[in-house]
């Protein structure tokens, strides 16, 4: 059972043919087709062709490529408590035009989703409103505090598909060995924002030359890898599944691999925006380049990117996080960090593989199979069986990002103004077109 | 002293012994002292349980005095509140003819600032003969035992070791099961905290029972398959074909968070309901030390059912100690032997 919300969907028969198949799970990467029926795939690959599938529909994807639907592990919302940033039923259109299948939702709103009848009401929000898939996360932690470890098991029955703190990462060593522990009974993954707070305290951007001469309180690496560090010891205290939501630097590449190769159960994330952008981009005090963990420097970027190209990390989300005028328009120090990603995650992520950093298939696996692997939803392929969420993007097309265009309440987007080659055009969750 | 009293106890107690089936003056522990379950061969434990199971039949009597411990002082000293042991003890002392002295932490010294070892100096000073103690502490009763010329019985030390609590559990489920060995007996809950679990797991485990511990991860101690049992964190899988289960009291203070999410999450995960109960043995013993947090570790409906023999284990919980009393006596210079 697929603990995300059960949409409309559309039960016909339909065909989509003539296009380039990327489907990770089964290492296909050719010309073919999907046939749908029911909200589930039952056929796909080269032998679907326009005739002879009794198909009531037949669409002609001309050569696109046709790839199973994006899972984006980390998103932010404003619903519960700040509608007006993006609501389940606004981000999810924004996702629905990324090619972005299934949104996991984080705890941070207000309330804080602690609680198994808060998660229910996620999902019942999601199921009246939203135009994809909403799987949530739980806080680790009531109220998002650090200190007492919310109800694991209570939570995952109502549906919750990992703990994690949202913004924050579990101080605490203590509370997060409990959690580890107790999460591991349950066989919950816990999702870490990694960075230590203490040592990360009043830091606005990554500590180094640039912050020097912006004049702006830095935040080292350190504060990252250390608290990841730690958290490793914890998992091979006590055996829990472990992800680092999003790592921003070489050295918690390294920390990662050593992991790995440890035979911990350890995975982790990165941003699109940390693998597309730099510190640089702040330029002059630019708050959307404001994120949280801080964009570091280009050669960060680049091994975070060939990370991604060999595997150690393992997912790649948009990190959706819409904010407003009063949250951005101020100064650097005093902004919020975050941007918005949903509507440009594939684009941007597609700028990696044609500038030959990322091949496309383990993009989309890091977008998609490997996070339905982590989170144990269905999806993530185009194997006959599976829920018919694909999208289909033509990887050439070229169109200017202008914010006012987006899906989005918020316009907060680091992109504006960027001239992507490559626009999803068209979207289908549980055999539903939902963009096109 | 009184070079007659033990002439005098013994031709009072030549009276009983035919009652009893156990020889009245034969040595049943080879220690001075009853430290822990950890030092005691399975004899030793066989021998404990028999007399108890004597005892149990005389607790039922109206005339229940028997004067095997006339002359002797017992004092019980507890650093801890404990409501039932304590009095379970003091009853036990005084049915044995002892002159029953309580000390508890409030109404001693020992909370105006004395040590642990300055109490048990002064204490050593009035000559009781047996020492009741239990303390917050893991090995207070090792380090009382150190330093007093008396028997030492530890009722309860921090974490360690409860030794009459686990004769008095194995004791009922001799008396229901006729045995215990291969017997699958779970001990469930948070067994990090509890010595009950700890003496429990030595003494079943020596008798030959099949031990299984279920318990949340938090709640197991570190390595704890290590310790012998089988380790369960689910308690579906743990209660599987069990002859026994043993709940475990989870503190207050443990179930908001710091060791559990909560008590509503631990009743539906690790409470003995009838859903839980139904995957043991039609003729599971249900058991628990108390006191017991009905509907959080075990459902009320439990607690008072058929299969329930909790509060059997407290009359049990007499007899044994009793017996423990009586076994370290005749252990005592001037003792009966």
């Amino acid at each position: 059972m697929s603990p995300v919300t059960s949409l409309a969907s559309d039960g016909r028969r339909r065909a989509f043919v003539n296009a380039r198949l990327i489907d990770p799970a089964s290492g296909t990467d050719g010309p073919g087709g999907v046939l749908i029926e029911d909200g589930r795939i039952i056929a796909s690959g080269p032998s679907v062709k326009g005739r002879g599938q009794r198909a009531e529909e037949v669409v002609d994807c001309s050569g696109k490529l046709l790839f199973p639907g994006l899972i984006d592990m980390r998103v932010f919302t404003g619903e519960p408590g700040k509608e007006y940033r993006e609501t389940l039923q606004s981000a999810s259109r924004a996702a629905a035009a990324g090619g972005v299948t299934c949104m996991i939702v984080m705890p941070d709103t207000d309330p804080v989703i602690d609680e198994a009848a808060l998660v229910d009401f996620i999902l019942r929000r999601a199921r009246d409103t939203a135009i994809v898939r909403v799987a949530p996360m739980a806080a680790i932690t009531r109220g998002l505090k650090g200190r007492e470890m919310s109800e694991t098991g209570l939570l995952q029955e109502a549906g919750a598909v990992a703990l994690t703190d949202g913004r924050k990462g579990v101080a605490s060593a203590r509370v997060l060995r409990r959690a580890m522990a107790y999460g591991r009974d349950f066989g919950m993954l816990i999702v870490q924002h990694t960075e230590d707070a203490d040592l990360a305290c009043g830091g606005v951007m990554n500590e180094g030359e640039l912050s020097a001469r912006l004049g702006l309180p830095g935040i080292p690496a350190e504060a990252e890898v250390i608290m990841l560090e730690r958290d490793i010891r914890l998992v091979e205290l006590t055996g829990a599944r472990y992800h680092a939501a999003q790592i921003s630097c070489s050295a918690s590449l390294e920390v990662i691999a050593r992991a790995k190769a440890a035979g911990l159960p350890v995975t982790c994330g990165v941003s699109i925006n940390h693998l597309t952008l730099n510190e640089t981009d702040i330029g002059a005090y630019r708050t959307f380049f404001k994120l949280s963990p801080p964009l570091r420097a280009e050669a960060e970027r680049a091994a975070l990117a060939q990370g991604v190209a060999e595997g150690i990390i393992d997912v790649v989300v948009s990190s959706h996080d819409p904010q407003s005028a009063d949250t951005k328009r101020l100064p650097f120090a005093e902004a919020k960090a975050g941007a918005i990603g949903l509507e440009t995650l594939f684009c941007a992520a597609l700028s990696l593989h044609h500038n030959g950093e990322i091949p496309l298939p383990r993009l989309i696996a890091a977008m998609s199979t490997t996070p339905a692997r982590l989170l144990g939803l269905e999806g993530g392929t185009l194997a006959p069986g599976a829920p018919a969420d694909f999208a289909i993007a033509d990887p050439d097309a070229s169109w200017r990002v202008e914010p006012e265009k987006l899906h989005s309440l918020s316009k907060n987007t680091p992109f504006e103004d960027r001239v992507f080659a490559g626009r999803v055009t068209h979207t289908v969750v549980a055999g539903r077109s939902v963009f096109s | 002293m009184h070079p007659q009293a033990p002439l005098a106890r013994r031709a009072r107690a030549g009276y009983e012994v035919a009652l009893m089936s156990t020889d009245r003056t034969a040595a049943i522990l080879s220690a001075r002292d009853l430290l822990g379950i950890e030092g005691l061969s399975v004899s030793e434990i066989s021998r404990l349980l028999d007399l108890a199971q004597d005892y149990v039949e005389i607790n039922r009597r109206a005339d229940k005095k028997l004067p095997v411990l006339r002359g002797r002082t017992h004092i019980n000293l507890f650093f801890e509140p404990s409501t039932r042991t304590q009095s379970s003890f003091e009853l036990a002392g005084k049915r044995l003819g002892a002159d029953v002295m309580n000390m508890s932490v409030k109404s001693s010294s020992v909370s105006k600032g004395e040590t642990l070892l300055d109490t048990a100096m002064t204490l050593n000073a009035m000559h009781p003969d047996l020492l009741v103690v239990r303390h917050q502490h893991s090995g207070a009763a090792e380090l009382l035992a150190q330093k007093v010329s008396c028997a030492v019985i530890n009722a309860g030390d921090g974490r360690h070791e409860h030794p009459t609590q686990a004769l008095l559990d194995a004791l009922t489920i001799r008396r229901h099961k006729g045995r215990l060995e291969n017997l699958v007996i779970a001990i469930c809950g948070d067994i990090l905290h509890s010595r009950v679990a700890r003496s429990n797991i030595l003494l079943l485990m020596r008798m030959g029972a099949q031990v299984r511990l279920v318990a949340p991860s938090p709640l197991l101690p570190p390595d704890a398959q290590r310790l012998g049992p089988e380790v369960f964190t689910r308690m579906e899988d743990g209660l599987e074909g069990a002859d026994v289960i043993m709940m475990l009291r989870l503190q207050l203070e443990r179930m908001n968070g710091a060791f559990v999410p909560s008590a509503r999450e631990y009743y539906r995960f690790h409470g003995l309901d009838g859903a839980k109960l139904a995957l043991a043995r039609p003729d599971c013993l249900v058991m628990h030390p108390g006191p017991m947090n009905r509907g959080v570790e075990i459902a009320s409906e439990i607690a008072d059912g058929a299969q329930s023999v909790i509060r059997e284990q407290v009359e049990m919980g007499v007899a044994v100690r009793m017996a423990v009393l009586d076994a370290l006596a005749r252990n005592l210079e001037g003792g009966p032997s």
